[in-house]
């Protein structure tokens, strides 16, 4: 498809600019760019780059699981079949759901549709708010059932299987802490919206918020059948 | 500190205290990062000079051993987190890299700022630590005394060392965008100088690698607040996986230390020789085949663990390939200087001193890549001196040779010429004097880490410390003299080594948008006319 | 001045969304069966399909640059890199015969 870049000039360059050419600027072109296309780019390009840190950050925890799980099969299933394996199926189709909406939203700001962005997002919003409170009562229930690792946790369990707790709230943690901070940069994005800021020229901030949290959505995909479906066909 | 009189430059203005706090001017964010990495080195390095008068004697008399572990540790956690992975980076690299792209500044200025500011509250954690009685657990963090047993500031100095290495993933991922969609027209990449190759290949590590230690420290804060245990022997847990996740990082990490330096050596080089960089595109691919491999070979810090001999002897063989490059590079700046018009200012003595203690830090490194070798070497004063070699030898040596040759740009004034060599040699010589003795003791078995050893070798830890004063002489002239420099040094010009590049071409200091006129490259970098060639009239 | 990533149809995120509910069901439907080790080959085989899904066409990557495509790759690629490496040591352990290695 058309790519914007000149294949002329050296790949990645841009076209000569001296100060006293006068031209127009997109009020929201940032000085050091010179095109939009080169700051949206630049932008999504970013937010690549950084969703490849969060992919490293996540996969040391995934590396701790593959090697714990290689070394306590057992206590992984033991684990797993505590786990409500419907509230975390609902999650992820919750979250897919709030993927959906997320890139309507962003479609939304590339047609110029207001009612559009405004109306996604906060789906969006209710959409995660909601991941979030189901995981509040999952949390909750293994509270009541001592399955918390540290001094509550029940005694009666094999150690291994306080290593597997420890990995499903580290995780799952550490990924809600994410759609925590996901819902805020949307709340900030949907003020954003209400005031028009996005239009067709210019929705930059409105697509690499997106891009975070599908990689959100995309961490929990992995998480909900590593963690809940394993010996599933066992307990059930 | 203005720039001398009637230049308009990005020192001058906007003016204020808030015009510097608030900045988005990449160079202006360069000289906060400088001031910041040179608060830390003399904090670093007075902890190691606790460290070295404890080791004038053999008994452990200076300190008691839990203040002596904090010592160390203070030292390595403040040396790399807070000086070495930023140094060259976050100042030459922050300054040079836009002009070198002939661009008006990074891709993400805010972000800019925004790391200089996670630098300072990692450092204020970092300082917070060192007030609320210290860390002991080396700053390697090793489970399970970092989780269980250590009664020290761990979780606080792991989060310090997280927000440090998240601001290093924010210079990171800028300088990718920026070498990737920012180049003036006409910069393809083999236009581009070494220096940025050096800077992108850095980034690339700084990505991909400081993630898996923030997780790494985030499990030990866990393990030890929340009791979420997972490197936990008694629940089946294995303290050797922590070592795993943390190498994965600390390994690369020492490649984020001195890649960003040889980037600076080799535009020293060309610059000082007035010659083409030898064999430019083999010095340019082998920093990124150094990023690449560096990652493939952390566990060659795990030969003494329980890790599989079988894994330890891949390590071990990919750590002699990544050895390669660096040679490369080492044989190319030699051909380089060979047949050179080499002038003999200051930078050129700071890169004798770097090539001949990179030198001798990367052999001594194979040494430690064989495991047979490292059965005996291990946890002694070989490494020590090994990892000193190539970090101080080494890298600090390329970032103040850099800081010398790019002063006069950065702010407009000449340091004094021949304070500027002596500096350079007794640098070299103090540093030869500290750690040489070190390969000595180590390999007659000091331990490191140990307050107390056998009397025998006394003499030459007395050397090492001795020679360590030596050192803090020289790094202290320095100080002085470039401070001096900003108040009463020469004026100096646009380009006063003869040096090719863009950053040649803008006034010293240059305005804050760099670039009159956007720049159009048409010439190779390092573009000097041969001997033969030079015009005259 | 426009931008170069076309507008896709509603209809395509939509079918993108059914796919991936559908995915879901299935991935839990085939977890009330024992099919011994293939259980999380076809698990996560389903979770790459998925994420997949949505990285082409909810985030976009189909029509991002070739750059922006080699950083998702090189992403994927460094996280097989520490899981081979890794796993290099525990899956070897004990091969040798020599007590704790």
């Amino acid at each position: 498809m058309a790519n914007a870049h000149d294949t002329t000039l050296a790949h990645g360059a841009v076209e000569a600019h001296g100060h006293d050419q006068a031209h127009a600027h997109h009020p929201k072109l940032q000085h050091h760019f010179y095109s939009m296309e080169q700051q949206l780019e630049a932008s999504i390009l970013g937010m690549w780059i950084f969703l490849v840190t969060e992919i490293m950050f996540f996969g040391g925890l995934f590396l701790a699981y593959i090697v714990y799980r290689t070394m306590y099969p057992e206590a992984w299933i033991a684990g797993s079949n505590h786990l409500n394996t419907y509230m975390g199926g609902g999650n992820t189709l919750v979250l897919i759901c709030s993927s959906l909406t997320m890139v309507l939203a962003v479609r939304a700001a590339q047609v110029g549709s207001r009612t559009g962005q405004i109306v996604n997002l906060i789906l969006t919003i209710l959409f995660g708010s909601t991941f979030l409170v189901v995981k509040f009562f999952e949390y909750a229930e293994k509270f009541e059932h001592h399955l918390v690792p540290g001094p509550n946790f029940d005694p009666a369990l094999p150690g291994p299987e306080q290593i597997f707790f420890a990995l499903y709230f580290i995780m799952t943690g550490i990924h809600a802490l994410h759609m925590v901070v996901g819902i805020g940069i949307m709340l900030v994005i949907l003020r954003m919206a209400w005031k028009g800021t996005f239009t067709p020229e210019y929705y930059g901030p409105i697509e690499v918020s997106g891009l975070y949290w599908h990689f959100v959505d995309i961490v929990w995909i992995f998480l909900f059948p590593l963690l809940y479906l394993l010996g599933f066909h066992l307990g059930h | 500190m203005t720039a001398p009189a009637g230049r308009h430059s990005y020192l001058d203005e906007p003016h204020g205290v808030a015009a510097w706090l608030l900045t988005r001017d990449h160079k202006r964010i360069a000289m906060l990062y400088l001031i910041s990495i040179t608060v830390f080195f003399a904090l670093g390095g007075f902890f190691a000079t606790l460290v070295r008068l404890e080791l004038l004697t053999p008994q452990g008399d200076l300190l008691t051993p839990d203040l002596y572990n904090k010592a160390f540790t203070l030292h390595g956690i403040i040396m790399i987190f807070f000086f070495l992975v930023p140094a060259v980076p976050a100042t030459l690299g922050n300054f040079f890299i836009p002009i070198m792209c002939g661009t008006k500044d990074l891709a993400f200025p805010r972000i800019n700022l925004l790391s200089w500011y996670l630098y300072i509250i990692g450092g204020l954690m970092a300082l917070a630590v060192v007030a609320m009685g210290g860390v002991d657990t080396g700053w390697t963090f090793y489970t399970p005394y970092s989780t269980h047993a250590s009664a020290t500031m761990v979780t606080l100095a792991a989060m310090a060392a997280f927000v440090a290495g998240f601001s290093s993933i924010l210079t990171g991922f800028n300088f990718i965008v920026t070498v990737h969609r920012m180049r003036a027209p006409g910069l393809t990449w083999f236009r581009l100088p070494l220096f940025v190759w050096a800077h992108y290949a850095t980034s690339l590590v700084m990505i991909l690698g400081t993630p898996v230690v923030a997780i790494t420290l985030v499990l030990v804060a866990a393990e030890r607040t929340l009791g979420l245990g997972i490197f936990d022997p008694k629940l089946g847990g294995d303290p050797v996986l922590f070592q795993h996740l943390f190498w994965f990082y600390s390994h690369p990490a020492v490649y984020i230390m001195i890649l960003p330096g040889m980037g600076v050596i080799s535009e020293m080089v060309a610059a000082m020789s007035r010659k083409q960089v030898f064999g430019y595109s083999f010095v340019a691919f082998s920093s990124l085949a150094i990023a690449i491999l560096g990652f493939l070979v952390w566990g060659h810090h795990l030969f003494m663990s329980s890790q599989s001999i079988y894994a330890g002897l891949v390590f071990s063989i990919i750590t002699m390939l990544v050895a390669v490059p660096s040679a490369v590079k080492t044989f190319n700046w030699t051909a380089t200087m060979y047949k050179g018009s080499i002038s003999w200012e200051s930078p050129t003595y700071w890169i004798i001193g770097f090539m001949g203690l990179f030198l001798i830090g990367g052999l001594t490194g194979l040494f430690l890549a064989t495991m047979g070798l490292d059965v005996h070497l291990t946890d002694t004063y070989f490494v020590v001196a090994h990892f000193h070699y190539i970090m101080v030898g080494g890298n600090v040596m390329a970032f103040l040779g850099g800081l010398h040759f790019y002063w006069p740009k950065m702010t407009g004034r000449k340091y004094p010429e021949t304070l500027g060599k002596v500096s350079a040699v007794l640098v070299f010589v103090g540093f030869n004097l500290t750690f040489f003795p070190q390969f000595v003791l180590g390999y007659m078995g000091m331990p490191r880490r140990y307050h107390a050893y056998p009397a025998e070798w006394q003499v030459l830890n007395v050397l090492s410390t001795g020679g360590a004063g030596i050192l803090g002489i020289g790094y202290t002239l320095l100080f002085g003299y470039f401070v001096w420099s900003l108040f009463k040094g020469e004026v100096a010009e646009r380009n006063p080594w003869g040096a090719t590049g863009l950053e040649w071409q803008i006034p010293s200091p240059p305005p804050t948008f760099n670039f009159e006129q956007d720049p159009v490259v048409t010439e190779p970098a390092y573009n000097y006319k041969p001997r033969r060639e030079v015009t005259v009239g | 001045m426009s931008t170069s990533h076309p507008v896709t149809s509603p209809l395509t995120y939509v079918a993108v969304f059914l796919s991936l509910a559908v995915l879901t069901i299935l991935t839990v439907v085939v977890a009330y069966y024992d099919f011994g080790f293939m259980n999380v080959v076809v698990a996560l085989g389903i979770a790459v399909i998925k994420a997949s899904l949505v990285v082409w066409f909810f985030m976009g990557v189909r029509y991002n640059t070739p750059l922006t495509r080699v950083v998702v790759v090189a992403g994927l690629f460094w996280l097989l890199i520490m899981f081979g490496l890794g796993m290099s040591d525990y899956l070897t352990r004990g091969w040798l015969g020599v007590p704790g290695r």
